[in-house]
């Protein structure tokens, strides 16, 4: 159990340390809240390595922790709106076994800039503000391709590691 | 455990999926294109500084401003200011905005029309 706690923690700080490292490193496109979501890839390899529920904290603790260092609680509320929802989708893809790491990664980006947009239209009331959808479509499917193909490489040399023997649950 | 055997190269269904998204991207950038734009955005008229009016830019109308000082008129996303009481009248023949971020501007009057985007404003909000 002690061990398994300590997996968490590194998971999580990994996250962490992405969320910080993307902060730093904007993505040089010009369009407002497109990044690569570097954060996202722990959150796919821990989904394909750990159990949904472990997942999804690593996830929501990423979010919250990030959130409370680097920026602002509305940007909580938005990143949460898209953690979520990405994590939805990506259990889904991954579950219904239809799709390899990249098709669950891509689904999880265009989710989380689709969670984000629709609370971003719902905090402003504005529906025009979905004007931006085809824009962060395409940037959710082509960030989600790229942390795919990071996952893909990961998950191949994680192989041999097996986190769910680790306890009896 | 299966050696070197997991999929490397892309599923079928994963091509599907960025397919799909990048067509449906596609269609509504089009159906955007098409419909024109729908959020033009609006226009604010400041006096002494102030925000005093707010027009959306797709609504023709004609207006007095300043209590009258200032004519502004609106048509099809064009925004003239077609009289002034003011003597140089440099509004008046300044030539009709229709972009984001121009103005036209009366010194005597203080009046400033000006369009602003929607759009835009609220999107540095969220993207900050």
């Amino acid at each position: 159990m002690g061990r398994r706690a300590a997996y968490l923690g590194i998971f999580t700080a990994l996250a962490l340390i992405f969320s910080y490292v993307e902060s730093l490193v904007p993505l040089p496109v010009g369009i407002p809240g497109v990044k690569l979501g570097l954060a996202n890839l722990v959150v796919v390899v821990a989904l394909y390595k750990l159990k949904t529920g472990e997942a999804l904290a690593i996830s929501v603790i990423r979010i919250l922790v990030s959130g409370f260092f680097f920026s602002s609680l509305a940007a909580i509320l938005y990143s949460l709106a898209g953690g979520l929802l990405s994590f939805a989708v990506m259990f889904l893809a991954r579950k219904n076994k239809k799709f390899s790491v990249y098709g669950v990664s891509m689904a999880g980006g265009v989710a989380h800039n689709v969670g984000q947009i629709l609370v971003a239209a719902l905090v402003v009331e504005t529906f025009g503000i979905l004007y931006y959808l085809p824009v962060l479509l395409v940037a959710g499917v082509l960030t989600g391709l790229i942390i795919g193909v990071v996952a893909n490489a990961m998950l191949k040399r994680l192989e041999r590691l097996d986190f769910t023997d680790n306890t009896g649950k | 455990m299966e050696h070197e055997k997991k999929a490397e190269k892309m599923k079928k269904n994963d091509w599907l999926l960025l397919a799909v998204v990048l067509f449906a991207a596609a269609v509504i950038f089009l159906l955007r294109a098409v419909l024109g734009d729908q959020h033009p955005g609006y226009v604010t008229v400041r006096v002494n500084g102030e925000i005093e009016e707010t027009f959306d830019l797709s609504e023709d109308v004609t207006a007095e401003l300043n209590g009258g000082t200032n004519i502004l008129q609106i048509q099809d996303g064009v925004v003239d200011m077609t009289d002034a009481d003011c003597p140089d009248r440099l509004c008046v023949n300044q030539r009709p905005i229709s972009s984001d971020g121009e103005s036209i501007i009366c010194l005597p009057n203080q009046v400033v029309v000006q369009i602003v985007s929607q759009d835009e404003s609220e999107l540095d909000a969220v993207a900050n």
